[in-house]
């Protein structure tokens, strides 16, 4: 391969199945000031999606509706053929324990418990046997080069390690979809790269479709497809007749 | 790319011949865009003639010229000059780009879709070099690398003149 012949994704040459997870026309507003206008955007089975825009454009609120932590106040979220936006709040959150998986730019880790804990507590709350549960919370970490650091707390590590924790959690699930929001933020350029190859690689690895919201065009070329959100409403740039 | 003298600082390291010469360019500089033969001979023709290089008497071998070429002292003087010489810092303020996002608001067309389909543009060939980054050698990823932080910068350009479209039209429409 040279640097004029990349191979083209898997993802734009096979025939598209229908969406994973969509919002249709949703809008959102905080008080009186509106985040998302009549915002629609669909994601396929095992696609990764990245969502990008200035502050402020409404790219979080965006992710928030689509993983059932916003409900839009207009529109419509399905998620694999079920209406996310008008299920019960217990129903909700189910799902989002089970189907979903989060990686936040920062916090959502325990930082006195350790590694290992931090990655198996989703299996515990979900009545896994801790046995069990610490088996398969080792076994992410091992994957996510972390095996070392198990005992260590989480409030002790480097950033990147933390970040490699909490996509080994939001893993360790075995969700259908993992929500990113800015997960290398916090990171300087090279360990976000590692951080990102790492989160994209082992959901490829496991079939799982990613939704990164980012700033940074870098980690959205790792991404198989961008939308652009402006002023609460979302640009699909290559709807507008730009060949892929 | 200046082919002379990245040749002739091959040569700084170790006499070579024509055909060694070829395959190292095309190694370290020729990523998509190998090195013809006829350029590596017609160039150390020149530098020969220059004075830059020496060539030996022609040996039997493989390929079509055993000539080894060995660098002189005016040729090392020459190499050790241009990289001492920092490239010109271009301003880019003439930009292909910006000529046609004022252009379009200057004739009334779609410079915000304009300005979209580039951006998507661009972010093709950030995927196309992330994944060279990935699978690729050392060589590979850092010419990768300095593809997309010069693409990274002009995404910069456009997502800021982007929000600043409307400004930009209201001072080169005619009032």
């Amino acid at each position: 391969m040279t640097l004029n012949d990349a191979p083209v994704p898997a993802s734009l040459i096979e025939p598209a199945p229908g969406p994973l997870i969509e919002a249709r026309a949703i809008s959102r507003s905080y008080g009186r000031t509106p985040a998302l206008r009549e915002a629609s955007v669909s994601v396929r089975p095992k696609e990764i999606l990245a969502i990008m825009g200035p502050s402020g454009s409404g790219k979080s609120t965006l992710l928030h509706c689509l993983a059932g932590i916003f409900t839009p106040d207009a529109g419509e979220v399905w998620f694999d053929g079920r209406r996310l936006d008008t299920l019960k709040d217990a129903e909700r959150s189910e799902l989002r324990r089970t189907a979903f998986g989060f990686v936040f730019q920062f916090g959502q880790l325990v930082p006195e418990l350790t590694a290992a804990d931090n990655v198996a507590l989703p299996l515990l709350l979900g009545r896994v046997r801790r046995r069990q549960a610490y088996r398969r919370a080792l076994s992410w970490l091992e994957r996510l080069e972390l095996g070392e650091l198990r005992d260590r707390r989480t409030g002790e590590l480097s950033g990147g390690q933390a970040q490699r924790v909490a996509i080994a959690r939001a893993l360790v699930m075995e969700p259908k979809i993992i929500f990113a929001d800015e997960p290398t933020g916090a990171l300087d350029s090279l360990t976000g790269e590692k951080v990102m190859d790492l989160l994209v690689g082992q959901a490829r690895q496991e079939g799982a479709t990613v939704i990164v919201v980012t700033h940074d065009a870098r980690v959205a070329a790792s991404a198989d497809r961008e939308v652009v959100v402006r002023d609460g409403r979302v640009t699909d740039p290559y709807a507008i007749g730009v060949s892929r | 790319m200046s082919v002379p003298l990245a040749l002739l600082g091959l040569l700084d390291r170790e006499p070579s011949y024509g055909y060694d010469l070829k395959r190292d360019y095309d190694t370290y500089f020729g990523r998509g865009k190998p090195l013809p033969f006829g350029q590596v001979y017609a160039t150390l023709g020149r530098l020969a003639r220059d004075g830059k290089v020496s060539a030996g008497q022609s040996e039997p071998g493989a390929g079509p010229d055993r000539k080894r070429y060995a660098i002189t002292p005016r040729g090392r003087q020459e190499v050790e000059a241009w990289l001492a010489e920092p490239v010109a810092a271009e301003p880019y303020l003439q930009t292909v780009l910006f000529t046609k996002v004022v252009l379009a608001l200057m004739l009334g067309h779609d410079a915000a879709g304009y300005l979209d389909a580039q951006r998507a543009t661009h972010m093709r060939r950030m995927r196309e070099l992330a994944e060279i980054r990935r699978g690729g050698e050392l060589v590979d990823m850092l010419l990768a690398d300095h593809g997309m932080f010069h693409l990274e910068a002009d995404l910069r350009w456009i997502d800021a003149t982007s929000a600043r479209l409307t400004a930009l039209a209201e001072t080169v429409r005619p009032a």
